[in-house]
């Protein structure tokens, strides 16, 4: 199968879905001819144009409060949210409006938008450029959010999000965009609420989300060069959350360790640790750990950034000393 | 009174319009004042011309959003008093089914996008409305209501920017009562209101909001211009708000004397004037206007009695509508 990077997949599953769909348009700053500053919008607008391909001035809310207008009214926008950090700038219109409109409505209005922006740390941008923040958009009902964790997942849930007839926000990790992997040429959709077993495994089980699902996958290469089999799972989507395959995991496994890049207090990590708990925990043979990004502001400094996301060494090194039975705190 | 409509049937049907806001808020207040209505709720009452004046000029392609104040722009954009009240009882035939209330009702059979309870949390809506009709090439026009407080909103200025960059079909109109909550608008607006508009090269106007043919005329035009293409317009209405900020705020006399009051009652009530108006230019006589205010009154008074006895949605609602898709979000 052919190898894509995950820019390319995103733009690839624009494209496609702007072809099928002529409701459909993105907006944004800078997403025309500049393509983002990622590129990974790059040439989209050469086949659609500006109608289609809408630059905007630098007003998060105001092209938040946009979108959610056009998708009320019969559009299908697609918003380019250029830093995940930015997300603080757009609550009132993607938390009050978009996620409730449907709702407040009695199920009358529909709010059928995408809003793609990323997350990840280690890009050296410091506290305002790095965060991970998908559990705040998650514990809001009314909103979907799809974590893809490499180019396949990030074009399938694209074209998913653009199909669902939700506010559905995409987190993409910016440290990956240049990454490949394979995707296939023909169509394809991922649908959400499916998590993906990535590496069957029988002493421990990974649950890992977008940046960290490659992380734990190293981990369980560590693991197994030591006898310890990892079972690594991949939730693809936080809401809707595919309950049932992370139960049936811990339930074979009899242990869990959660990672993911966003912080560990009141994260997805929590929630997902916390369900577990509640309908496994008669299967558990340990405490299920969490591990989220260090409880700080993303510093500046590589020495010191570097410390503050999970590693696969880490990982490895929790799951080592649950195997072996040794009770540990999860800090 | 500046002649705008030659049609009796246009003049009648404005009169019965401001009645019927008028009669629907003495309702409303009195289920609140009776303890049977929950909540709160924020009357309409005296600001009626414009209100009226403005849906007029529309047809139900075109859009509205609406604010916390909203029952006047719901009901003169076409809805029905039966659901109305329903709605605000929180029953299940409301036009929310009970989930939106009095701050949140949408009726989008008649292009009203919704109540919003964000003061100014609506704007970037209407301009997102209008980004879509341009984009669909439909010749449908927005108009967006909003009080002088929200002018203190800075989403205003964003897509305010956005809607003169790109001349989009919305119309901003700010009702300007002459109090932001419970705090006079000179206090809260520094300079003039239209001027901002003004800044961004938008044409604006501003006209007495009491004077629902003056309303009426200046709308056609703008509406017709928008529809061309050469919006979009913004309107500041000058009006008087006779209620409180809401139906609890009733010792006021320290942000209002209540000669204020009684001066804009007595002298520009915007009902009392084309009442006047109408007799005067033999359009009806006293007689008909009374039987058509008596007749007001009753269907006001069927419609509570019914939504007094309509069922409340049944317990099984309170998940569903949260998603398009998914029927029982808590399942």
């Amino acid at each position: 199968m052919r190898e894509i990077t995950l820019s390319q997949a995103v733009n690839e599953a624009l494209a496609e879905e702007m072809r099928r769909d002529e409701t459909v348009f993105i907006i944004g700053e800078d997403v025309a001819e500049a393509g983002t500053p990622f590129k990974v919008l790059a040439g989209l607008v050469d086949e659609f144009g500006t109608e289609r391909v809408i630059d905007t001035p630098i007003a998060e809310p105001g092209f938040m409060g946009l979108a959610v207008g056009a998708a009320m009214t019969g559009a299908r926008p697609v918003v380019d949210l250029m830093f995940g950090d930015f997300l603080f700038l757009i609550m009132d219109q993607l938390c009050n409006q978009a996620a409730k409109t449907h709702y407040m409505s009695g199920g009358k209005l529909t709010v059928p938008l995408v809003l793609r922006t990323n997350l990840g740390a280690t890009r050296r941008s410091a506290a305002q450029h790095s965060q991970s923040l998908h559990a705040l958009v998650a514990h809001i009902p009314g909103l979907k959010v799809a974590m893809p964790s490499s180019a396949y997942e990030a074009k399938g849930l694209m074209k998913t999000a653009i199909r669902d007839n939700n506010p559905v926000v995409i987190f993409e990790d910016k440290l990956m965009y240049q990454e490949k992997a394979p995707v296939p040429e023909e169509e394809f959709l991922i649908p959400f609420g499916e998590a993906n077993v990535k590496r069957d495994g029988t002493d421990i089980t990974l649950i890992g989300t977008s940046s960290m699902v490659q992380v734990c996958e190293k981990a369980a290469e560590i693991l197994a060069k030591e006898g310890i089999s990892a079972e690594v799972v991949d939730p693809r989507t936080i809401v809707p959350l595919d309950e049932a395959t992370l139960l049936a995991s811990a339930r074979k496994t009899s242990r869990v360790i959660v990672v993911d890049e966003g912080h560990q207090s009141y994260g997805v990590t929590a929630e997902i640790a916390s369900r577990i708990n509640e309908k496994a925990f008669y299967h558990l043979d340990a405490p299920v750990l969490r591990m989220g990004a260090l409880d700080v502001p993303v510093p500046f400094s590589p020495a010191l950034e570097d410390i503050t996301v999970p590693t696969p060494e880490g990982v490895a090194e929790k799951a080592r000393m649950l195997v072996a039975g040794e009770m540990i705190h999860a800090a | 009174m500046a002649k705008a409509k030659t049609n009796t049937e246009d003049y009648m049907r404005m009169y019965r319009q401001m009645v019927r806001i008028r009669t629907f808020e003495d309702n409303a207040n009195q289920l609140y004042l009776s303890a049977k209505m929950p909540g709160l709720t924020h009357m309409y009452s005296g600001e009626e011309a414009v209100a009226v004046g403005i849906c007029e000029a529309l047809t139900d392609d075109d859009r509205i959003t609406s604010t916390h104040r909203g029952h006047g722009h719901c009901v003169a954009k076409g809805a029905n008093f039966k659901e109305m009240f329903c709605e605000l009882l929180g029953k299940e035939e409301g036009y929310c089914r009970g989930k939106g209330g009095s701050m949140h009702i949408a009726d989008q059979s008649h292009g009203n996008l919704g109540a919003n309870a964000i003061v100014g949390g609506s704007m970037g809506i209407a301009t997102g409305a209008a980004l879509r009709a341009k984009l669909q090439k439909k010749d449908d026009v927005t108009v967006c209501f909003f009080g002088d407080g929200a002018t203190a909103q800075g989403l205003l200025y964003e897509v305010m920017n956005m809607a003169a960059l790109w001349k989009l079909p919305v119309i901003y109109a700010c009702e300007n009562n002459g109090y932001s909550e419970y705090t006079k608008t000179e206090e809260i607006a520094a300079g003039s209101i239209t001027a901002r508009a003004e800044a961004f090269g938008i044409e604006a106007h501003q006209v007495d909001g009491q004077d629902v043919l003056a309303v009426n005329a200046l709308t056609q035009k703008l509406v017709a211009r928008a529809r061309k293409g050469e919006g979009p317009f913004f309107i500041e209405l000058m009006t008087y708000r006779y209620h409180g900020h809401h139906v609890g705020d009733i010792n006021r006399e320290y942000y209002r004397t209540k000669d204020e009051e009684k001066d804009w009652k007595d002298n520009r009530d915007p009902i009392i004037r084309f009442r006047a108006y109408l007799v005067d230019q033999g359009i009806a006589s006293e007689e008909e206007i009374e039987a058509m205010n008596a007749e007001i009154k009753e269907d006001a008074s069927a419609a509570v009695e019914y939504a007094l006895a309509a069922k409340y949605p049944d317990v099984s609602e309170v998940d569903m509508h949260v998603y398009t898709d998914i029927k029982h979000a808590c399942a």
